[in-house]
């Protein structure tokens, strides 16, 4: 096991801090001790996998994964993007899963009660398994903006949420991916968790000219970045990243 | 200048936010027909070597008042203390045993519950066997990053005071935290982890 590079430890000063007051669940929700730093041992080093075969074919279009009677309202758009490790090579082979609201803010849950309509051909959820690049793609709705019950006039920018499995435990990851241009980026209190602007950068994704469809739906590129492996030298061969 | 390091930053995490479900275990919030089966509900078959325990418990935040909109995850070894995982070099691991689990907390109760197997210890980097555990993390509303705990059992006393990592707690009244006591529920060997997120009886969370 000790020939086993372990993952590059997580810069906290990057990821929001647990405790931050402005987003007010986080107060009662945050741990106050400190975390006990653990160096990778067997049990984070390795996780779960997910094969191809689990996936159904209208997984990753969340256009005709849930109609019922014709397609959802809304703008039409690809994502896609790359799941890398911090030594810049592709995560192939893991699942990534996303889930948003429909075009007007609106999720699909049962303890939602915003009053913006339910879209009857619009369920929310996909995912997809990265290929041998670490490439990952889907054909969704622009979710709309939502107001939500934080500040009194609080709303999220319009967002999607990411789910990402490596290829260890180590490395699992949620985090949400926002649209380039939205001022109410800047406005929201769950995106300001995050210390450093640059960061919050990391988390928009392009508008993408080049891969818009023309009359038919506009791209975003957004590639996610998960923690990168140590070189474990000195073995007979570099191992790890 | 030096030459540069030229890596990538990891993306940073945010919440799952409260509707996490709706991509995780979609059918649980009843949106159904656009996958089969959520995954991570179902660990063991009847073709999975081990002991059949439960696993459940709660998450508590500052006030102690239930989590009922979190996400648990756990991932373990099989009865044998080996990984079903690529990474996996020791040797290879049950075939009908995949080692995760996902539960959404339950949104009455807050309880979260999995059938599972005990697993068999595993040795830490120095060699030395850590204490049977299983992994879990836990995200949720007002969770900015996900929290990794471990669950250890208490029926294994000899092995937990020997365990590498619980030897690292230097609070030695927080160990309990990480102790599930087993009892008897419908015959089954059932082992009651509550995780407390905030307060004097705060669940030790590691930094992995």
């Amino acid at each position: 096991m000790s020939d086993q590079g372990s993952f590059y430890q997580r810069d906290r000063n990057w990821h929001p801090p647990a405790f931050t007051p402005t987003y007010k669940t986080s107060i009662l929700r945050s741990p106050q001790y400190p975390l006990l730093s653990l160096d990778n041992t067997i049990s984070e080093l390795t996780g779960p996998t997910f094969g191809h075969n689990k996936l159904g074919p209208l997984d990753n279009d969340l256009i005709r994964n849930f109609a019922k009677t014709g397609d959802p309202i809304g703008q039409r758009i690809v994502v896609y993007g790359r799941v890398l490790d911090e030594n810049a090579r592709p995560v192939p082979g893991v699942l990534v899963e996303f889930w948003q609201a429909n075009a007007g803010g609106r999720y699909r849950h049962k303890k939602e009660t915003y009053l913006a309509a339910i879209d009857p051909n619009f369920g929310g959820c996909g995912r997809a398994i990265t290929d041998e690049e670490g490439r990952y793609w889907f054909r969704t709705i622009k979710p709309g903006a939502y107001p939500w019950p934080n500040g009194v006039n609080d709303w999220r920018p319009a967002h999607i949420h990411f789910s990402v499995f490596g290829h260890a435990f180590a490395q699992r990851l949620i985090t949400q991916m926002y649209f380039e241009g939205d001022p109410m980026i800047w406005q929201c209190p769950i995106v300001s968790t995050i210390p450093d602007r640059r960061a919050v950068e990391q988390l928009i994704a392009a508008l993408d000219r080049e891969n818009t469809l023309p009359m038919d739906a506009l791209a975003y590129k957004f590639d996610i970045v998960l923690r990168g492996r140590r070189s474990t030298m000195f073995e007979n061969r570099m191992e790890g990243n | 200048m030096v030459q540069k390091l030229d890596r990538l930053k990891e993306s940073p995490s945010q919440t799952a936010g409260p509707y996490v479900h709706i991509g995780a275990t979609p059918n649980w919030v009843e949106i159904t027909g656009v996958w089969n089966e959520d995954l991570g509900l179902v660990l063991v078959s009847p073709e999975t070597k081990g002991e059949r325990i439960i696993v459940k418990g709660r998450i508590f935040d500052g006030s102690g008042t239930p989590v009922k909109d979190a996400l648990v995850e756990i991932w373990q070894a099989d009865g044998q203390g080996l990984y079903n995982s690529p990474q996996e070099k020791r040797g290879k691991a049950d075939p009908h045993f995949t080692g995760w689990g996902r539960q959404p907390t339950d949104g009455m109760t807050g309880e979260f519950k999995f059938e599972t197997i005990k697993p068999g210890g595993v040795p830490f980097k120095d060699g030395r066997l850590m204490a049977p555990h299983i992994t879990f993390w836990i995200v949720a509303r007002g969770i900015n990053i996900g929290l990794h705990t471990r669950m250890y059992f208490g029926d294994e006393e000899a092995a937990n005071a020997e365990c590498p990592v619980l030897a690292r707690i230097e609070h030695k009244v927080r160990v309990p935290t990480l102790i599930a006591a087993r009892s008897e529920e419908n015959g089954m060997p059932t082992y009651t982890f509550d995780i407390h997120l905030q307060g004097e009886k705060e669940t030790v969370f590691f930094d992995i």
